[in-house]
């Protein structure tokens, strides 16, 4: 087969109950099988048939997702190539998280339209479908474009902007030295090449580190306020929408109050969610029991537990405590304002390593301290929010991990004392993929950078 | 009026070096040839630097060599020292330059080319071409003289109108004082050719005796005997060193001091110059933070006086230039023999010519060297090989030679000018080759000799000989990949002596070869080859084995970039009625029209999407529907 093997999420983005990572091309089935584990090998599976497994990173074979796998052989397929479709849990992070895996492991993210080109290329689709799907390409080239276009305005863009700037200078300057070896520039050598490397690989670490709070800030933390009744889960929702401005409100059903208000938490969107009428109605737990009130909870990707100070821990409490194990969840002990009733150290003991505050909502107090510790769970120790770019983009996820790749292979090369010109191959290939998210791939600019920076003649 | 002064084959007007390269070609495959000069006395004249290679350039000349080409033998017979540049850094980018006795190189090609069999000299201008149904049929020259062939190479150099100025002084003349060539232009401009003005210039030349070289730096030549073509047997060993001196900071002042009477900044040049060749008040006006900048003295030949002043290119008046000369250690008495000038010159857009060099106006017409935009020896010579070898194909009724991306610099080159066109005389660097590592000037008789002798340029007993190279190569590589080295006590101290770690356990000679420290002299004493093999098979060997990796990685971009190549694009396809390009696209695509999809992928303005829809519109088989 001719082509190289690519993927991409074929369901649409959003809420959804299964969606479905495809790949197309030879080697669909071998990168599968590279990250996954069930009860046979998917290359010695039949063509057609669907696989229950678990997705595994294979460094360290910890399980990512629980997923059911369908292999296709070519030629009976869309693309007429071998086809596999992972279907995975649904929602944005665990069909990213799928797609990442696949692309680290060999596959190429999907141009747009290109299994569809893929498809006619192989003689599949009519003929009489060529301009379709030549508008097609067009369409979303287009729409990718305009993304791309915003994408120029933002902080990523000129982020990496600056940093390709530093990788030019540095290619640059090794160019001149090779282009113009008796020029009075001063020599490039290898340990001055690594402290560019590292510094640029940091910068991109960096940008890597934000791609899941960059989710997050676009969609909004989905937070649930759970408690027993008559805690201040309706004084928390008022005292964060109050103290924050609410963003959007949204009212929508008519049946019960089903209430979405988004507030933005030093840097951190919330959107408070009452999916379960947890706010307004009876324990949750109590009503639908631990196991199924966990998957609800599961949904969300902040928990706010709060407890009453004045009242010794009850059962309740305790099946709360159970049901959040292991999930992101803020602890608050309120009505500090009372006779404190409760066994604190319980309450730790219960708590474990999510944090513990104590509020007084009625009187306005701890709220600061409780959002400082919203702000830290998710800035990992405060990093100010304005100061980070976010990357939400799988593409571009995957190409700031190609990106750091070869920045590897290049410190590797230098690590090896190879010469520079031989390093520099790989620096230059980063500068390019990088070049690829902020669409600018013209080499020209490093002929112009090469004048432009030393002064060349005869 | 005109008369029939005779017939050939193949007709190559200019004996610069492109000319030159482009009649050798064409005579020594058969073709009966004539080249046409304005002047018998400058052949092969070097009217700039008097130097042959260097980076990237140096490369050109040995692909020149493999593919039967004459620079490399000539400068071998004909320099005054020569020396491997980079030698610090990846083989990919060593190369050779040498400093040439301009008047030797001249003599020595012109007695060349007197003495090839199917080849005329004659000296004459061309004013037009003999034009049948829009087919270039033969040439007319000033005299009445019409020459008919069924192929014209057209190389004329810096010699289209063109206009010498030296700061308030403009006129017309080609390079050196020498004439220009006037109505040719405008010809091509009536037959319909877009053309350009271009500007380049060179330094003033200095009286050696003058020179007070004790202040300056030596630079020698190498110790070790080089040369370019893989032929050369017998080298020059007496060798005269270049200096290095610099400006000063009175040369600085008395260049900002005198700007308003350079044409540069007065206006008065309209050409585009090459930023890499900037002029020395370019340099100090855009790099004023630089305290100083090199200039090279090079001597133009053994039997001469005359130092050409490298670094010093200027256009500002001969008065000033003395000024500026008196300003540099070494040269504060020099004596100014020539002045420094600028010229201006038409060319013709480049992306008007296929891969051959043919145009694609006028079919029977090719074009190479500075006419086509590009700057330097090498690289018109490089063209010139190429627009010979295919006219003289053309004549014979067969298929173009066409190098690619990753054969040669020269398809490089050429690719780059036909598909991107050029916005200032275009000079080869290593950087605009992305296979750089595969283009190297050791491989170059690998990579292009084969291509040579199909050809018919290389002769039977020199191809024998490189098959033989070729053969040694593959054994000893084969070799090294099956001895095993084991870490006994003798192989670690060579280890040690080599400053490479010790063996932990037995690996193969190859494998060793691979360690960075360790060369191919090292692997020899461990297990020496029997019989031991020259030095240029082991420099291949040791650069094949120890850079393997990095070699299999381009050359699976070589094969990607392969398929796009092979999908080829109908000549006359209709860009236009194709839904979906990018307007942009479009246009770009009708005005360069590529032969291939790959070719398509490089033109500026076509993204990846137009590329898709191209493939796409291909598959369609629409491809019948055609421009006319």
């Amino acid at each position: 087969m001719e082509y190289d093997t690519i993927t991409a999420i074929s369901t649409p983005m959003g809420e959804g109950a299964i969606a479905i990572v495809r790949l197309s091309g030879s080697e669909a089935v071998s990168i599968a099988d590279s990250i996954y584990k069930g009860k046979i090998k998917l290359q010695d599976a039949e063509s057609h048939t669907i696989h229950y497994g678990k997705l595994i990173e294979p460094k360290t074979e910890e399980a990512v997702e629980e997923v059911m796998v369908s292999v296709m052989r070519g030629p009976r397929t869309f693309t007429r190539e071998d086809v596999v479709e992972i279907n995975c849990h649904g929602g944005i992070v665990s069909v990213n998280r799928v797609l990442q895996l696949v692309l680290n492991h060999g596959a190429r993210l999907a141009e747009p339209g290109e299994f569809t080109k893929r498809a006619f290329l192989n003689g599949r689709i009519d003929l009489s479908q060529a301009e379709a799907v030549m508008d097609l390409i067009r369409a979303k080239t287009d729409r990718a474009m305009n993304v791309a276009l915003n994408q120029m305005e933002g902080r990523l863009s000129k982020l990496v902007g600056k940093l390709r700037q530093t990788l030019l200078e540095t290619i640059a300057h090794v160019e001149v030295n090779i282009d113009y070896p008796e020029y009075d520039a001063e020599e490039m050598t290898h340990a001055l090449l690594n402290e560019k490397l590292g510094f640029v690989k940091g910068e991109v670490e960096k940008i890597l580190i934000t791609a899941q709070q960059g989710k997050i800030l676009r969609e909004g933390l989905s937070t649930a306020i759970i408690g027993r009744p008559n805690v201040g889960k309706s004084s928390l929702m008022n005292a964060l929408v109050h103290e924050n401005k609410a963003i959007v409100t949204e009212i929508a059903g008519t049946t019960r109050d089903v209430i979405e208000e988004y507030v933005n938490v030093r840097g951190v969107p919330l959107r408070l969610v009452d999916t379960a009428g947890i706010r307004e109605t009876e324990d949750i737990v109590e009503r639908i029991g631990v196991e199924k009130s966990r998957k609800v909870l599961k949904e969300s990707d902040l928990i706010l537990l709060v407890i009453n100070s004045n009242e010794p821990l009850s059962a309740e409490d305790e099946n709360l405590f159970e049901a959040v194990k292991g999930l992101d969840v803020i602890v608050i002990v309120n009505k500090t304002d009372l006779k404190p009733n409760i066994d604190m150290n319980r309450v730790k003991e219960l708590a474990g390593s999510h944090p513990v505050i104590t509020t007084s909502l009625l009187h306005e107090e701890g709220v600061d301290r409780l959002e400082e510790g919203i702000a830290q769970l998710f800035f990992q120790g405060g990093i100010e929010a304005q100061d980070i770019t976010y990357v939400s983009n799988s593409r571009h996820i995957a190409l700031l991990q190609q990106t750091i790749r070869h920045i590897d292979e290049a410190l590797n090369g230098i690590e090896m004392s190879l010469p520079i010109d031989m390093v520099q191959i790989d620096i230059t290939r980063a500068w390019e993929i990088l070049g690829e998210i902020v669409g600018d791939t013209v080499s020209e600019s490093l002929i112009d950078q090469l004048f432009s920076q030393f002064c060349l003649g005869k | 009026m005109g008369y029939d002064a005779g017939r050939f084959d193949v007709i190559v007007v200019g004996a610069g070096h492109a000319g030159v390269e482009a009649a050798l070609a064409s005579a020594r495959m058969g073709a009966e040839t004539l080249c046409l000069t304005l002047n018998l006395d400058t052949i092969a004249y070097m009217p700039c630097n008097p130097s042959v290679g260097g980076p990237a350039k140096g490369i050109v000349v040995r692909e020149l060599d493999a593919l039967g080409g004459e620079m490399a033998r000539n400068i071998d017979k004909t320099h005054i020292q020569m020396r491997m540049l980079n030698t610090g850094k990846g083989p990919a980018v060593r190369a050779l330059r040498a400093q040439a006795d301009k008047f030797l190189y001249q003599n020595e090609m012109k007695k060349t080319m007197e003495n090839t069999e199917h080849l005329t000299l004659r000296q004459g201008m061309v004013e037009r071409l003999l034009m049948e149904d829009g087919v270039c049929k033969g040439v007319v020259t000033k005299t009445g003289a019409e020459y008919r062939a069924s192929a014209v190479v057209l190389t004329t150099g810096t010699y289209l109108r063109g206009k010498i100025i030296i700061g308030e002084l403009s006129y017309e003349s080609g390079p050196n004082n020498m004439q220009p060539s006037v109505n040719l232009s405008y010809h091509l401009q009536e037959l319909g050719f877009q053309m350009v003005r271009f500007k380049t210039g060179t330094p003033p030349r200095v009286n050696s005796k003058t020179i007070d070289y004790s202040v300056t730096e030596i630079q020698p030549g190498d110790e070790v005997p080089r040369a370019f073509s893989y032929e050369t047997t017998k080298y020059i060993t007496d060798q005269l060193p270049c200096w290095l001196t610099y400006t000063s900071p009175e040369t600085h002042e008395l260049i900002n001091g005198n700007l308003h009477r350079s044409p540069m900044y007065s206006g008065m040049i309209e050409g585009t110059g090459p930023r890499y060749c900037p002029s020395i008040e370019d340099k100090v006006v855009r790099f004023n933070d630089k305290p100083r900048h090199q200039i090279f003295l090079e001597p133009e030949g053994r039997n001469t006086e005359e130092v050409y002043v490298q670094g010093l290119s200027t256009s500002l008046p001969e008065d000033v230039q003395r000024k500026i000369l008196a300003t540099i250690p070494g040269l504060e008495k020099a004596e100014l023999m020539r002045a420094g000038y600028a010229i201006e010159y038409d060319a013709i857009v480049p992306t008007q010519l296929w891969p051959s060099l043919e145009t694609k106006l006028v079919e029977g017409l090719f074009t190479a060297g500075q006419l086509n935009g590009t700057s330097g020896y090498e690289e018109a010579a490089g063209q010139g090989v190429m627009a010979g070898i295919n006219a003289a194909l053309k004549v014979k009724g067969k298929d173009p030679l066409i190098l690619d991306r990753s054969e040669a610099y020269i398809g490089v080159l050429i690719d780059d000018l036909i598909t991107k066109g050029t916005n200032e005389p275009y000079r080869l660097l290593t950087s605009r080759a992305e296979y750089r590592l595969l283009l190297r000037h050791d491989n170059a008789d690998l990579r292009l000799t084969e291509k040579g002798y199909e050809i018919g340029l290389i002769p039977q007993e020199r191809y024998d000989r490189f098959l033989a190279k070729k053969d040694k190569v593959r054994q000893e590589i084969e070799r090294l990949e099956q001895v095993t080295v084991k870490p006994t006590p003798e192989v670690q101290d060579i280890l040690a002596g080599a400053k490479s770690s010790p063996l932990k356990e037995p690996m193969t000679a190859a494998t060793l070869l691979k360690r960075p420290e360790i060369t191919y002299d090292v692997v020899a004493q461990i297990h020496p080859a029997e019989p031991a093999v020259d030095e240029v098979i082991a420099e291949q060997v040791e650069i094949q084995v120890k850079y393997a990796g990095y070699i299999d990685k381009q050359l699976a971009q070589v094969e990607r970039m392969r398929k796009m190549e092979n999908k080829k694009l109908p000549v006359n396809l209709d860009y236009m009625a194709i839904n979906g390009l990018a307007t942009e696209a479009k246009q770009k695509l009708l005005e360069v029209r590529p032969l291939s999809v790959g070719q398509a992928s490089r033109v500026s303005g076509v993204n990846p999407a137009d590329i898709s829809i191209l493939l796409v519109y291909l598959e369609q088989g629409k491809l019948a529907k055609t421009a006319d």
